[in-house]
């Protein structure tokens, strides 16, 4: 394993995933989650429904990023002289042209968006991923992470934690399992503060789930696998999976309608 | 909210930016208030932008938005999940885009004011989100907070201690406090307000645009 994972799935990485409950806000609010048996119930149904769909699209853009050549820059003509401290040429505008609406982080994007289909699950999903890119790009600077800033400044949080997973090191499996983890680390220790639980108790709860971490992960990335056979050949998207969770969509959009809230998501 | 469609996550030095102050504090010390009377005493001749750390909803941008002190559109609200101190100080990344959405949307700025959710005597800003920080104590938390110091009362580059008008009923010694304070604070400053008396927070004022405009001296764009 690249230690670079450790960092990368660290609850400590500044990336704004503190401020994000994973649904679990909603759920203790509504009393579903008041306990640790029910946090498991909780933790059980988002890792095999959200968590195994981002890890596979995790995976995917770690794939993606190892195996697609990057599109030539519009400033490569000096690519050697050029001073790395100089800002990137302004792009004018929203509108970036034709070329990049063909990117593969566009196109890999799109394939999210069709994924997750509560509006509110995918504003939570793009204010962290964009946050995530942030924080990639001083950790690990690449033309990769650049590439996708570039073309896709918001990007989708499985996207941005699978291109920076790739830039640190770490391989698209190992990618998956940060995303797995992520997804039920952060409600975890969400759960913790909003109800005051014994954190060894809910540590025990996570070490319980690591078989299943592994066993999402292998999925998630078999799927990813069989969504890229070569880089010579286009994308099978329709091998990526689409699992949905309408309860967990149901909290996002209720949460963001609340009044009062402590978490984004 | 937050769509940054050109590239700036890059920001090594600060040059062409506007400089950014962070107002921190313990609960109901008049961090807003302040806030409020700065944008009423400087929004006439600076360009600013407002985020705030609510601790829940987003009680302290309404109230600023409704206090009519700056365009509703640039006070924009970070949630900080139970944690406001995590938000300005380990984990400043929903900060940094909101400073920065501001910025990308009205800029260029010339001040941007960082308002952390009401907090602990340890609560300071990163340095890598606030280039100035004030912290705000008042008098009715008792005369003798000063002395107890902790991280926001000895560090921050101002001390404000507001609600002098209330020193009298709650037997608070102001000179107690400046006495503590400057034991402290060594030479940084120490401001003692009455925001109620005073709704333009002069003195606060007067020490803000000194640090914009020494910033702005420092910091300008380079010329290209």
């Amino acid at each position: 394993m690249n230690p670079a994972l450790l960092l990368i799935a660290d609850s400590r990485l500044p990336a704004g995933g503190h401020a994000h409950s994973g649904g679990v806000e909603r759920a203790v609010a509504s009393g579903a989650v008041h306990d640790v048996p029910s946090l498991s119930r909780f933790l059980r149904g988002r890792l095999h429904t959200a968590g195994a769909l981002a890890a596979a699209l995790t995976s995917a853009a770690a794939l993606q990023a190892s195996c697609t050549p990057i599109s030539p820059a519009p400033d490569t003509t000096e690519a050697g002289t050029r001073d790395v401290t100089e800002a990137p040429p302004a792009t004018e505008g929203g509108a970036e042209g034709g070329d990049d609406r063909e990117s593969p982080w566009v196109r890999l994007d799109d394939e999210v968006d069709a994924r997750t289909a509560a509006p509110a699950q995918r504003e939570a999903s793009r204010t962290q991923g964009r946050l995530l890119l942030r924080v990639a790009r001083r950790v690990w600077p690449s033309s990769v992470l650049d590439e996708l800033a570039r073309t896709v400044p918001d990007p989708h949080h499985p996207i941005a934690l699978g291109v920076a997973a790739h830039a640190a090191g770490a391989t698209p499996e190992e990618a998956a399992l940060a995303a797995a983890y992520h997804a039920i680390s952060g409600p975890a220790t969400a759960a913790v503060r909003l109800l005051g639980l014994d954190p060894v108790a809910v540590h025990a709860l996570l070490a319980a789930f690591t078989p299943d971490l592994t066993a999402v992960a292998a999925q998630a990335h078999f799927a990813a696998t069989s969504a890229y056979p070569a880089p010579h050949l286009a994308p099978r998207w329709e091998a990526l999976p689409a699992y949905s969770a309408p309860a967990l969509d149901l909290l996002a959009e209720q949460h963001a309608q609340a009044e009062i809230r402590l978490f984004v998501s | 909210m937050g769509a940054n469609h050109d590239d700036h996550h890059h920001a090594p030095d600060g040059r062409g930016r506007a400089l950014r102050l962070g107002v921190g504090g313990p609960v109901g010390s008049g961090k807003t208030a302040l806030v409020a009377a700065l944008c009423r005493t400087l929004g006439p001749s600076l360009s600013l932008g407002v985020v705030t750390n609510d601790i829940y909803t987003t009680e302290d941008a309404d109230f600023l938005r409704r206090a009519g002190v700056l365009d509703a559109e640039r006070i924009l609200a970070v949630e900080t999940g139970c944690c406001p101190h995590t938000a300005i100080r380990d984990d400043i990344a929903a900060n940094l885009d909101a400073v920065e959405t501001l910025e990308h949307r009205f800029g260029p700025l010339d001040l941007v004011i960082v308002e952390s959710g009401g907090d602990n005597l340890t609560a300071t800003f990163s340095r890598g989100l606030a280039d100035e920080q004030i912290f705000v104590l008042d008098v009715s938390g008792g005369d003798k907070v000063p002395r107890k110091g902790g991280p926001g009362v000895t560090t921050a580059d101002l001390l404000v201690v507001n609600k002098t008008d209330l020193a009298p009923m709650v037997g608070a010694d102001l000179g107690v406090m400046a006495r503590d304070a400057a034991k402290v604070r060594g030479q940084r400053p120490v401001l003692f307000t009455s925001i109620r008396q005073d709704p333009t927070a002069a003195t606060v004022a007067d020490w803000v645009s000194e640090r914009v405009m020494a910033w702005s001296h420092t910091h300008a764009t380079p010329v290209s």
